[in-house]
């Protein structure tokens, strides 16, 4: 697979390690009165969705960037590259 | 032996004969011989024997579809089983053996197989070998295996090498014949990055193996002369014997040169083979197409083979199988070849064609509407029996039958990323579905676009309808003229025939299998192809499916459709596994890391042992000494009485800056960091969100806003991974960098009670390591040996008063042999990696055996160090029932009862007087050693609420190895539990 | 119709003509006691112990394609039961014990072979890991061996040890161990569910739930709304898929796993064997291949094919241990969809519906689990107990913190 790096343009996927679903961004509050049952859901349920998934790719062997890939899992289409830092604080993540 | 099958023209270099053996005869052929086409030549049609019947059998095709003609090539090391004799190109000393056969290729005792067929129907062997219950291991199976498998491998060592490549392009095309050259041209003169591979030694395709004009000129004169245009042209690399293996995700090919197989041995530095990672934006399939067979009685004889393949031979290799030829055909493609044998001075005796509407010969008899019922040879064709359309029977004599049922596409690379081919009525074949791999297209026969005019201009358009979504200007260079015949076919799969008639001919399926697959409701494709093996030989079903497919279709009922569409994998055609493997080889399997002090210890007589992919010093043997224990004891106690190295540098190191540092770090660990003070040191622990501990280490404050942290060797990678994620994806606003500095300092440990003043002997003046000046857990960057800049942190992992001292890489083997230098006078002992393991378990130091992914703080002991006041990555879900039971595993020491005894690692914990069950399990022992500062074997483990059962006496067993007796579970820290040697 | 000795003499003399459908095609009833989803392995050795086992009766499996066309079908054959946690071990062991039995209760032989499995050890933590493991086996009535070098050698003397780059120290041996002949595990269980009564209906996917009031009452199929009591969905590969019809989100993840299969070769592998330092895994079929495979790709997909890179590394470990097979060929790769799951464990429990049933999380240990899963699967639906050797594998441990992660990588399916 290529990956098209925001910062860097095509890089073949195996330079990259990947994690898993981009939802690993949205880290709960510890301080929710439901806190632990949020850590529970957010470490380990999934969408697994059959079709376009987010997910995180780490550049290890590049320039370490974290990026949030919009792939499609059954035909493996790339349709958008981002970085996850971007991603993050777009959805509110900040210190 | 002559080549008396050696007809005139052909292209082949007939300056030198070459000789070549095949079994235990030397032949003659040429320079672009196969080494089927020079047996052939030679008179010699049976190359082979069947797996199941080990029926006898020649070559079917003249390409890498084909299934029959499979020898053994080359001898010794370098033997190659299963080698298509239709691919090997011939040089000069060639040693081929058949295979499969036994005694011999002629006489082969294993063909009383075929005499009991009626007992190996598809799917015999689900139904029996199944009484009495223990036979199957003991007598069936071993009968089976006997019989498995067609070639053999060397056994020995692959002695030649591979090598790996990547490739851009603009358009990657697949396939040399008229399409594939029409395109390349296109693209080649529009200056657009073109590869042109070519499975063939000779680029050209069909236009090397047919007698028509191309242009004015013979087909192969104009892909030559198109082939050194092209080879001229810089932005352009065409790619003979170049096998594009498989389409991959976004425009990746695979692809296989052989860069050596035509030689008897590669030259001096080349690779046997590369693998080339082509990363195309385009490609163009341009794969040609497969003739594939009529199924009747008897239709595997040597001597009978496609009618192209027969052609094929007359007109490249100017050989024929036999003096006298016969055509059995449902299309028009049939005569083609009769008027090519005639015209090479064959003797066709007669072209059998299905149709009642068959084009009639001047040149040669026509049966028309007739069928070949019945053929004779046993090791080769001798007769043919056809059943007349007005009724009766004719035999004819003749050594060769060319059989033409139609042509397939060559759809196999747009199936490899799901695609599906779809049914042409008016072509009888499968062709390439809308379905492709993005970036391709495909053009010429692959398209089912048959005429050379045809695949010419529709190679052309594909490149031109390529190189405008590419938006690069296309040039339009001048096609050649060329035929433009028509498809005519009436599609003929297969004469009804109560006996045998092959459809799959390498693994002996019948079109009575496939009967017999249907009546059992194995109907599906993949039911019948898994059930009767169908399709799973060596030709990956290139010659067979469709029969198969055909088949089932009339059994039940159905239109061919309906029944299933083939589909193909990859590889495209079977490929060496050494060339996938590349350079990584023996030794070069993984990269191996060495320490900045390997050189000092390789001259010390070090023996060193992997940790991960590192090389580390295990231990360091002296004159004398015979067991390593000897060594590793020795350098325990002096490390324990005077002063011991050890090279550390493999520890992760990473550097963590920015004014948000310290809160950065407070949410990677389980323990506060935020108020380390600068200049001190922290132990930390690490958790996965999980709540299982991930790592330890130390983090050391430089200053404010810079801490250098450690981890395991083994964790290096992956926690600095981790805390890349935390920063960017948790906490894209912190103000901190992280970067691994693991390569850019040599650490060194410099443990025992003679450490400081050793350290005192290369400090630069003005460092004071008292005590009190650089207690315990301090840490500073210094310089040493006279302005050589370096860190120098207090921390011991062996227990003794210690330091840990990094300078710059580069100069890590200068410091070893200076720390050695000014240690003499202490008699300084360097240590390894098992006399560090027995100080660390002496001092009960948890590794990675213990750290091994299911134990938590608590389990360690260390449950208090995760902090409630803070959030940090683990904490919340450590919280978890299950991972505070209230008989949670504790990490305990072990002494034996019986001071002989050992401790065994892997060993497991039992309550005294519990039978030995899974139930009453307790724990198991991680970590083990010989202490030689307790006089004992020692261990660490974990134990169901260790920590309440100090003194008990316990069970400990191993069944494995036949170990069982009692230990005692004493405190972790054997040695020095109130760490006074540390702090002193 | 019994498979025998005298039957298959019989209609070998006399043309084949007396075999009959090796299961029947039946149209789908209005309703049924029990709809299996899935003609897997695992769904149809589910329909047959629930008739076998537990007398049960009116069982159909459904399956969107062909039986057998999924996992069960593409793997690597390997039956072992060489596992370290208590959660897992007993387990395991079970199905193993029903393989050894299994030609003769099926009537068909699955050619189950047991030949041994050897995981080759490179250092000593490795080692101390494979004694903790292989002590673990014994303690849980399975079979354990630590062989030394010298002794993988007497079996595998073409094995790289002089030029190795990690050492080989010996192995951990399970002897009964072995292969078995994937699809035929398959058939097998179709055939003899099928005699049983079981409807199997191919070519019916399942495209809903009927559920009210917190019960199941049926599933919607590509061929109408079928009626049933207990619905047990057994769809490794496509759980989420499946069981978001229901609403549920799960511990799983979809991820590809190449395999391989070299060209038929006269057979030199004597049983199963893996590699300690990496991850490669090897056997030789009785008809001559060599059949391997590795790592997963490492990415969520549902596209049963995978990429480069990983083929790349898998023979870059067959090497390391063959230097041999440098000149053997792959004839042939596969994709299939692995339902990882966070712990590396699967999931055989009741769900929060009343009467539906989640059999999922396999991994790509699904293969050798077939018939125990099978088994205690048909226990769980025709009980609501779990089976005494399926007790870990709960669909809340991840709640309660009772993870059963056998390679102790955590709650990151693609690691384990």
């Amino acid at each position: 697979m290529i990956i098209n790096h925001p910062l860097l343009g095509p890089r073949d996927s195996s330079e990259f390690v990947y994690l898993g679903d981009a939802c690993l961004i949205n880290r709960p509050d510890w301080q929710a009165d439901d806190a632990l049952e949020q850590f529970i859901e957010y470490g380990h349920t999934r969408d697994n969705p059959a079709g376009l998934h987010r997910e995180l790719w780490y550049h290890e062997q590049g320039d370490r960037s974290w990026l949030v890939v919009t792939r499609n899992t059954v035909t493996h289409e790339i349709t958008q590259v981002e970085l996850a830092r971007d991603v993050a604080r777009a959805e509110g993540r900040s210190k | 032996m002559s080549q008396k099958n050696r007809l005139d023209g052909g292209l082949i270099d007939r300056s030198e004969a070459w000789s070549f053996r095949f079994d235990s005869q030397y032949y003659k052929g040429h320079k672009g011989d196969t080494l089927a086409s020079a047996l052939l030549a030679n008179g010699v049609r049976l190359m082979g024997r069947s797996f199941k019947y080990h029926r006898p059998r020649g070559p079917m095709t003249a390409g890498s579809e084909e299934p029959n003609a499979i020898v053994e090539l080359r001898e010794g090391a370098r033997k190659e089983p299963n080698t298509r004799a239709t691919t090997i190109e011939l040089y000069d000393g060639l040693r081929a053996n058949s295979q499969n056969r036994w005694p011999s290729l002629t006489f082969d005792a294993m063909a009383v197989n075929d005499l009991l067929s009626n007992f190996f129907a598809a799917g015999f062997y689900y139904k029996t070998f199944m009484w009495p219950a223990a036979f199957w291991e003991k007598v069936y199976e071993p009968i089976i295996r006997r019989a498995a498998g067609l070639g053999s491998l060397s056994l020995q060592d692959d002695p030649d090498g591979y090598d790996k490549g990547f490739l851009h392009c603009d358009l990657l095309i697949i396939g040399g014949g008229p399409a594939g050259l029409a395109a390349a041209l296109t693209a080649g003169e529009s200056g657009a990055r073109v590869i042109l591979c070519d499975e063939d030694f000779l680029v050209g395709g069909r236009l090397n193996l047919e007698t028509y004009a191309v242009g004015g000129m013979s087909g192969a004169a104009w892909a030559a002369e198109t082939v050194a245009r092209l080879q001229a042209m810089p932005n352009v690399r065409v790619m003979p014997r170049t096998t594009v293996i498989g389409a991959f995700d976004h425009g990746v090919y695979g692809a296989v040169e052989r860069v050596s197989d035509h030689l008897a041995v590669p030259e001096d530095g080349k690779p046997r083979q590369i693998l080339w990672r082509i990363t195309s934006k385009r490609a163009l399939l341009c794969a040609g197409a497969t003739e594939r067979p009529i199924v009747f009685e008897n239709n595997d004889r040597p001597g009978i083979m496609q009618a192209s393949a027969v052609r094929a031979y007359a007109n490249r290799w100017a050989t024929t199988p036999a003096k006298q030829v016969a055509i059995f055909t449902n299309n028009d493609d049939g005569h083609r070849t009769a008027s090519d044998l005639v015209a090479r001075g064959v003797e066709v005796v007669s072209v059998i064609d299905t149709r009642a509407e068959a084009p009639t010969s001047s040149d040669y008899d026509v049966v028309a509407g007739g069928v070949i019922d019945q053929t004779w040879g046993r090791l080769g064709l001798s007769q043919i029996e056809v059943k007349m359309p007005k009724g009766g029977i004719r035999r004819i004599k003749c050594g060769a039958l060319g059989v033409s049922g139609g042509w397939n596409p060559n759809v196999h690379l747009t199936c490899h990323q799901g695609g599906r081919p779809v049914w042409n009525e008016a072509l009888a074949a499968f062709v390439p579905s809308a379905t492709l791999p993005p970036g391709m297209t495909v053009a010429g026969a692959a398209n089912g676009v048959f005429s050379t005019h045809g695949a010419l201009q529709s190679g052309a358009d594909g490149a031109k309808a390529i190189l405008a979504d590419l938006g690069i200007k296309a040039s339009a260079p001048a096609l050649p003229e060329a035929e433009d015949t028509p498809v005519k076919i009436t599609p003929f799969w297969h004469v009804k025939t109560a006996k045998r008639a092959w459809v799959d001919q390498q693994n002996d399926v019948t079109a009575k299998d496939i009967k017999l697959a249907h009546q059992e409701n194995y109907v599906s494709v993949e039911h019948l192809k898994r059930y009767t093996t169908l399709g799973m030989a060596t030709d990956q079903g290139k010659t067979s499916n469709i029969a198969g497919l055909a088949i089932m279709a009339e059994v039940a009922g159905k239109a061919i459709p309906q029944v299933g569409t083939t589909m193909f994998r990859p590889p495209y055609t079977p490929t060496a596994m050494g060339v996938f493997a590349g350079r990584a080889w023996g030794m070069e399997v993984r990269p191996t890391r060495l320490t900045p002090s390997h050189n000092w210890a390789k001259e010390q007589g070090a023996v060193f042992t992997e940790a991960g992919l590192w090389l580390r010093a295990q231990w360091y043997p002296k004159p004398g000494e015979t067991h390593w224990r000897e060594s590793c004891d020795r350098e325990v106690m002096q490390t324990r009485k005077s002063v011991g190295i050890c090279d550390v540098t493999s520890l992760g190191k990473i550097d963590v800056q920015g004014a948000d540092a310290a809160g950065f770090l407070n949410k990677v660990y389980c323990n506060g960091m935020a108020k380390l003070p600068v200049g001190k040191v922290r132990y930390g622990l690490m958790l996965r969100e999980d709540g299982i501990v991930m790592d330890d280490g130390t983090a050391a404050r430089l200053a404010e806003d810079h801490f250098v942290v450690t981890t395991t060797t083994a964790k290096a990678v992956p926690v600095y991974r981790h805390l890349e994620f935390v920063r960017q994806c948790l906490y894209p606003d912190m103000d901190v960098q992280l970067i691994s500095t693991t390569e850019a300092w040599a650490q060194f440990s410099v443990a025992g009670p003679k450490s400081r003043k050793l350290l005192e002997k290369i400090v630069d003046d003005g460092m004071d390591l008292s005590n009190e000046a650089f207690p315990f857990m301090a840490c500073a960057e210094i310089t040493i040996c006279g302005g050589l800049r370096a860190r120098l942190f207090r921390i011991s992992f062996s227990g003794e008063l210690a330091y840990e001292i990094a300078v710059p890489t580069r100069y890590g083997d200068a410091l070893v042999r200076r720390l050695m230098q000014a240690g003499e006078e202490f008699d300084v002992v360097p240590y390894g990696l098992e006399a560090l393991n027995v100080m660390r378990i002496e001092k009960g130091h948890v590794t990675g055996n213990e750290l091994n992914g299911t134990t938590t703080a608590l389990n360690l002991g260390m449950g208090r160090m995760v902090s409630k006041a803070k959030d940090s990555i683990g904490s919340k879900l450590s919280e978890r029932p299950g991972l505070n039971e209230p008989d949670s595993l504790k990490l305990v020491g072990l002494k034996p009862v019986n001071p002989d005894h050992k401790v065994p690692a892997g060993a497991h914990l039992m309550t005294k007087g519990d039978k030995v069950t899974a139930s009453n399990d307790q724990g198991y022992v991680t970590s083990a050693c010989y202490s030689p500062n307790l006089g004992c074997h020692i261990a660490l483990g974990f134990l169901k609420s260790g920590d309440t059962r100090i003194g008990e006496t316990i069970r400990l067993v191993s069944p494995l190895t036949g170990v069982d007796h009692e230990v005692e579970v004493v405190s972790p820290h054997f040695f020095d539990p109130e760490g006074e040697r540390l702090r002193a | 119709m019994r498979y025998s000795g005298f039957r298959v003499i019989k209609e070998a003399l006399t043309g084949h003509r007396g075999w009959g459908p090796a299961w029947r095609d039946p149209d789908p009833k209005p309703d049924y006691d029990y709809v299996i989803i899935g003609g897997g392995g695992h769904g149809l050795a589910t329909a047959y112990y629930l008739a076998k086992e537990y007398k049960q009766a009116r069982i159909a499996v459904l399956e969107k394609g062909w039986i057998g066309g999924g996992n069960v079908g593409r793997n690597t054959t390997i039956v072992r039961s060489n596992y370290l946690l208590d959660g897992n071990e007993p387990f395991y062991e079970f199905s193993l014990k029903l393989w050894e039995g299994l030609e003769q209760d099926l009537n068909y032989n699955a050619m189950m072979s047991q030949r041994g499995i050897i995981n080759l050890m490179h250092s000593d933590a490795q080692r101390d890991a494979y004694i903790r493991r292989g002590n673990a086996m014994i303690l849980n009535g399975a079979d354990a061996q630590l062989l030394d070098q010298k002794q993988v050698l007497e079996k595998y003397p073409f094995l790289n040890v002089k030029n190795a780059r990690f050492p080989v120290m010996g192995g951990l041996l399970q002897a009964r161990a072995g292969t078995a002949r994937h699809d035929a595990v398959a058939w097998g269980y179709a055939r003899a569910a099928d005699q049983r009564g079981v409807d199997i209906i191919q070519n019916c996917e399942v495209t809903g739930f009927r559920i009210e009031g917190g019960r199941i009452l049926g599933v919607e199929t590509s061929r109408g709304y079928i009626g049933a009591k207990k619905v047990g969905a057994c769809v490794a590969g496509s759980s989420s898929k499946v069981m978001a019809y229901a609403g549920m989100r799960l511990p799983i993840e979809s991820h590809v796993l190449q395999a391989f299969v070299s060209e038929g070769l006269k057979p030199v592998l004597p049983g199963v064997i893996t590699f300690g330092a990496g991850h490669f895994y090897c056997s030789q079929s009785d008809k001559g291949g060599l059949v391997f495979g590795g790592n997963i790709d490492g990415y969520n997909s549902y596209a049963q094919r995978g990429n480069l890179p990983m083929v790349e590394d898998v023979m870059e470990e067959a090497i390391a241990m063959f230097p041999m097979l440098g000149r053997a060929r792959l004839l042939r790769s596969w994709g299939g969809i692995m339902d990882m799951s966070m712990d590396g464990t699967p999931i055989i429990d009741k769900t929060h519906i009343d009467g539906l049933y989640f059999n999922g999380g396999w991994c790509y240990g699904g293969f050798k689990a077939t018939p125990a899963s099978g088994f205690v699967y048909a226990h769980l639906l025709a009980t609501d107990t779990p089976h005494h050797t399926a007790t870990a594998f709960r669909l809340d441990r991840f709640h309660t913190g009772h993870m059963v992660d056998e390679k102790g990588m955590g709650n990151q399916p693609n690691l384990h």
